[in-house]
């Protein structure tokens, strides 16, 4: 690999990671959920409105969940699959999903973080599976004629275009 | 890793600005920040010491356009220069889609910058991606110091180009920024690519919106 690659999200994964967000959030009784790829994007994300700028917090998840993975591998340990922050009121829950992806839950004195640990799990499983299949669709979208791998093609002009002053 | 969202229609691409301590990595986003319009960016982040040196990164978003209907949208990263800092400055570069590497032009500084550029090629090595064929750019900062080295010097330095193996792409190629100039050329019978350059004066934003489109243009011609 020379590079860092290209994945794509469709709308029928977005609607399903929707789907699984949203049943987590009722059963847990959490605030709101957001899934973050671990180059810090927000893929989805469900629940209360937000009321910080989702795009910065999602590189801020990113780059507290990197840097704990690197203390996990300095103690010994090959990750931190989850991580907790408590607040005074608010807090938030961190989950590894399939290494690529992260699970971020954040909930109040509704619930509690034992509640939360413990739907987040079957979450995790449900998205782990999801992202598995989508990521060996965009492997094996590497040949052309696939929705991914044709977005931009013949798009040169458009792309100088753009940058023209 | 650039990322499509077709539920969103965004194209999400990550960029790093890589160069040694104070080399004005932050001054460049700072200066982006500043000059697009406020629908356009996002909040910019900075964790830096209360000293104002950058400790983890610097992130700004910043949309550049819509093409084929979808939201060209760049994350802009910069990573902590100072040498103490490698260990979260590795991390910044997870899932890169294009590096400018900011270098300071002063006579005095060049031992950082080999320095900076030799950290940068490793911490790549490392994730298994290979700096000379995803989207590179060296900026040749703070052109306006009167201790600046010549261009040529910090061209020899820091970019003299590597072997060009892809049969494809070897052929001479023009500079399209600096007339003269080769980015592919054959020396003493080996083929050289070297890295498109930029001079530049973060602080007043002379050369850095040149910088961030040169490289966010091959970002998204490596996607088509």
């Amino acid at each position: 690999m020379t590079g860092a690659g290209t994945w794509s999200l469709n709308e029928g994964d977005y609607k399903k990671i929707t789907v699984h967000l949203t049943a987590l959030l009722k059963e847990s009784n959490a605030r709101c959920a957001l899934l973050v790829d671990r180059t810090g994007q927000l893929l989805a994300s469900a629940g209360e409105k937000l009321s910080f700028d989702p795009t910065a917090f999602a590189s801020l998840t990113a780059a507290d969940f990197s840097a704990n993975d690197q203390l996990a591998k300095m103690i010994g340990e090959p990750e931190f699959a989850s991580l907790f922050h408590q607040g005074d009121k608010e807090s938030m829950y961190l989950a590894d999903v399939a290494r690529r992806v992260i699970l971020v839950v954040l909930f109040d004195q509704r619930t509690t973080v034992g509640m939360v640990r413990l739907r987040v799990k079957q979450t995790v499983g449900d998205l782990s599976a999801l992202f598995a299949e989508m990521f060996q669709r965009a492997a094996s979208a590497e040949s052309p004629g696939t929705e991914q791998a044709g977005l931009l093609e013949g798009a040169e002009d458009e792309i100088d275009k753009l940058f023209d002053d | 890793m650039s990322m499509i969202n077709y539920a969103s229609r965004e194209i999400n691409c990550k960029l790093v600005y890589y160069g040694p301590g104070l080399g004005g990595k932050t001054t460049n986003l700072e200066h982006v920040y500043g000059k697009v319009a406020p629908d356009t960016r996002g909040k910019m982040v900075s964790l830096a010491t209360e000293t104002e040196r950058t400790l983890f990164f610097d992130f700004l978003p910043v949309d550049l356009g819509t093409i084929r209907g979808f939201k060209t949208r760049f994350h802009l990263y910069t990573v902590p220069g100072q040498v103490y800092y490698n260990a979260s400055r590795k991390l910044i570069l997870k899932g890169v889609d294009g590096v400018v590497f900011v270098a300071d032009s002063q006579i005095e500084r060049m031992e950082a910058n080999i320095e900076s550029m030799q950290n940068l090629y490793d911490n790549m090595a490392e994730y298994g991606y290979d700096l000379t064929k995803i989207p590179f750019v060296v900026q040749y900062n703070k052109r306006d110091l009167p201790n600046a080295a010549p261009v040529v010097d910090l061209q020899e330095q820091l970019n003299p180009g590597w072997p060009l193996e892809d049969p494809a792409k070897q052929k001479p190629t023009p500079d399209p920024w600096h007339e003269g100039d080769m980015l592919v050329e054959q020396v003493e019978g080996t083929w050289i690519e070297r890295a498109p350059y930029f001079e530049s004066v973060a602080i007043t934003g002379d050369g850095v919106f040149e910088t961030l489109k040169s490289v966010a243009k091959l970002v998204l011609k490596t996607l088509s």
